[in-house]
């Protein structure tokens, strides 16, 4: 860990909404090269780096698509930068090829992707949370990658950085889910003095060219990294490759490689996963909520508390990896979980998967472009609990 | 060389073994042999690059080297630079965002025509417009090869492919014209045979700046020219060599391909514009004066903490 640039970062206290909050993230985070292609709700993350880049020493690109956005960032990343690239919807389904190919390649990246009703065109202007599946499982192949899910400006400041960190610490595509309403919305962030933000940099190896090989992990699960240029002549490919980084098509090197890949995460859930818990103890009912959602549940919880329900919050932070082990130890304590999402059920599966039928698990969906209305959830929060 | 001379060299090799090819140091030799057919041209292309690199006197740990996906895709895997083997048709835009975040790279995109001219068509006019800094090598056999040899968008009426049993019949591209008239600031073709050729234009493109275009002509004996009933490698090559005809300075818009007619290769674009980082820093500095903030070649690598 290190400290953030001082020549960068945005220090002091300002109005701003969650797409730019999001950029200065990225900024007080190390990030000097960005990539996209308009679209909205997202467009207003790149527009602000494209404007604070070129006075803080980064590069913007603006390229022909989503395709080529979500893979310059991997060509910046193996040139030494710490890239980000920013999407919604549409765009978010054109980048799945290239987050499997930076979970293969181990390449640290950051995706953001600002969350519109779907499928398809959908919504553009409307929140939903109907990607949190695709930012699961969306690239083809087994996986595995870190989701952040902001539920406030400050919090899309403080997630961007975050989501670098954990990009770096362990060499994974970090996707900062938002929707549209945390994008849009404008409350105030804090942006504290450069020397008070901790910034993970990118480890580079100690070895030297001809002892150094790409993806040996050394006994440990996270490579260290080069740079190209720098005389080690590596070699990065998409096929399942060996510690060498050449490809290899034989069962054992794939079975080797897939394992990592899922360990690296697995491995280290407990230093991963964030959430925030509260009014846990002797809650009957607790709502698992995440993102704008949890705004709202708030409201709900507050109107199920002054009818006398006892009644909790745990607010997703990381939704990929999912907090198993905390639901889990929930479900032995609780009558039910109450999960309303902006979609018709995505990660409400998870909660009920882990809870593995230990206590109920009641789905609040909601579609539509809007969000709950917070009786909605405090009718179901007074259902569980009969 | 005297007979003398033969005996001298042969008795010379046997003394020190198998002698060194002068191109195997740019080459992972340890990845050997290649997974390309006997006959195909692609071989022979890397070893005109190599040749190139040679010649160049580069500092090749600053030179390196993206490929698509396919046959042509698997280049990047065999030669010892800094290495890129991305997705498909993506190998232009990996390519433009490694040398943007890392300027002091001679970055080489090297990749065949259905990666480059069909998935990746986009990309390709797209960095010609922007004048990205790239040399792109084409190796254009006409055929998706890696997949067993479906019509690409070069496959000349009415070749028989895969997936146009019948014969091809939709209108080519002429790469040269697509990429020169996007604004390629450079555009060559040559076939696999003008081995001399193409490695004398591959280091006058390695020394240019801007986006830079080499389109090869090479067999596929496998499946192209079975499928046709061509022949073999070597007798694509004796067609090349009666079939080209050399016209340098010829306008990219005559020199499209006709099945089995004549090949037009030679140097035919060579210009100066400014390039995709050349263009950005002059309008920041122009509109930002004092308050521009350079982007900073990322340092040499330091340990970790």
């Amino acid at each position: 860990m290190s400290n953030a640039q001082s020549s960068g970062t945005l220090t002091g206290s300002h109005y701003l909404d969650g797409d730019h909050a999001c950029s200065e993230g990225a900024i007080a985070a190390g990030c000097r090269f960005a990539s996209g292609y308009p679209i909205t709700p997202s467009t207003e993350v790149v527009e602000r780096l494209s404007q604070r880049f070129p006075q803080c020493g980064g590069r913007f690109q603006q390229f022909e698509d989503e395709l080529a956005a979500s893979i310059a960032l991997q060509g910046a990343a193996w040139g030494g930068a710490k890239a980000i690239t920013v999407t919604s919807g549409p765009g978010f389904s054109l980048m799945m090829e290239h987050i499997g190919l930076a979970a293969i390649t181990e390449t640290p990246c950051v995706f953001v992707n600002v969350q519109r009703a779907g499928p398809s065109t959908g919504l553009p202007t409307q929140p939903a949370q109907g990607d949190m599946m695709q930012a699961r499982f969306g690239s083809h192949g087994d996986y595995r990658l870190i989701t952040l899910c902001p539920n406030s400006p400050q919090e899309s400041f403080d997630l961007t950085v975050e989501a670098f960190n954990m990009s770096e610490e362990y060499r994974v595509p970090v996707i900062v889910m938002l929707d549209e309403v945390v994008g849009h919305m404008t409350e105030k962030v804090v942006i504290p003095p450069a020397d008070q933000i901790k910034v993970t940099e990118r480890r580079w190896t100690r070895k030297k060219p001809g002892e150094y090989k790409p993806f040996d992990a050394n006994g440990a699960l996270v490579p260290d990294m080069v740079k190209a240029g720098d005389g080690y002549r590596i070699h990065v490919t998409g096929l399942t490759h060996d510690d060498r980084g050449y490809p290899n098509m034989t069962v054992p090197a794939h079975e080797k490689m897939q394992l990592r890949l899922q360990d690296k995460i697995l491995k280290n859930v407990d230093s991963i996963v964030r959430y925030e818990a509260s009014d846990l103890a002797g809650a009957e009912v607790v709502v698992v909520s995440y993102g704008i959602t949890s705004r709202i549940a708030q409201k709900s919880i507050q109107m199920a508390k002054d009818a006398g329900l006892k009644v909790g919050s745990f607010r997703l932070i990381t939704a990929w990896p999912f907090p198993e082990k905390q639901i889990a130890e929930l479900s032995r304590k609780v009558k039910a979980f109450v999960v309303p999402e902006l979609n018709l059920g995505q990660m409400v599966l998870e909660v009920e998967r882990v809870a593995a039928g230990r206590c109920r698990t009641i789905a609040v969906p909601h579609v539509g472009g809007t969000v709950h209305d917070p009786e909605q959830i405090f009718k179901k929060i007074q259902e569980a609990v009969r | 060389m005297s007979q003398a001379t033969v005996e001298a060299d042969v008795l010379q090799t046997a003394g020190k073994g198998v002698r060194e090819n002068p191109v195997d140091k740019y080459l992972r030799m340890e990845r050997m042999p290649t997974i390309w057919c006997p006959g195909c041209g692609i071989g022979t292309t890397v070893n005109c690059f190599s040749r190139a690199l040679d010649d160049s006197g580069f500092d090749l740990d600053k030179v390196a080297i993206v490929s698509g996906i396919g046959c042509t895709g698997r280049v990047a895997g065999y030669l010892k630079l800094d290495s890129f083997h991305t997705t498909h048709g993506r190998a232009i835009p990996f390519a433009t965002g490694l040398k943007l975040a890392n300027p002091e790279l001679k970055v080489v995109v090297y990749s065949g025509d259905g990666d480059l001219s069909a998935i990746g068509g986009n990309h390709l006019f797209h960095a010609a417009r922007r004048n990205a800094d790239l040399l792109v090598v084409c190796v254009n056999n006409f055929t998706y090869g890696m997949t067993g040899g479906q019509v690409t968008p070069t496959t000349p009426y009415p070749a028989i492919a895969s997936t146009t049993p019948y014969g091809a019949y939709e209108e080519t591209f002429n790469l040269p014209h697509v990429v020169a008239s996007a604004g390629a600031t450079y555009v060559a073709r040559w076939t696999a045979y003008h081995v001399r050729q193409l490695a004398k234009t591959m280091g006058e493109a390695l020394g240019k700046k801007g986006f830079r275009f080499i389109e090869i002509i090479a067999p596929c004996p496998t499946l192209y020219l079975r499928r046709n009933r061509l022949g073999e490698g070597l007798e694509e090559m004796k067609f090349y060599k009666e079939k080209s005809v050399i016209k340098n300075g010829a306008d990219p818009k005559d020199v499209g391909l006709d099945y089995r007619e004549e090949i037009v290769v030679g140097k035919f674009v060579d210009i100066e514009r400014p390039t995709l980082e050349e263009s950005m820093e002059k309008r920041m500095r122009e509109a930002l004066g004092a308050k521009y903030v350079p982007y900073q070649q990322p340092g040499k690598m330091s340990p970790r903490s």
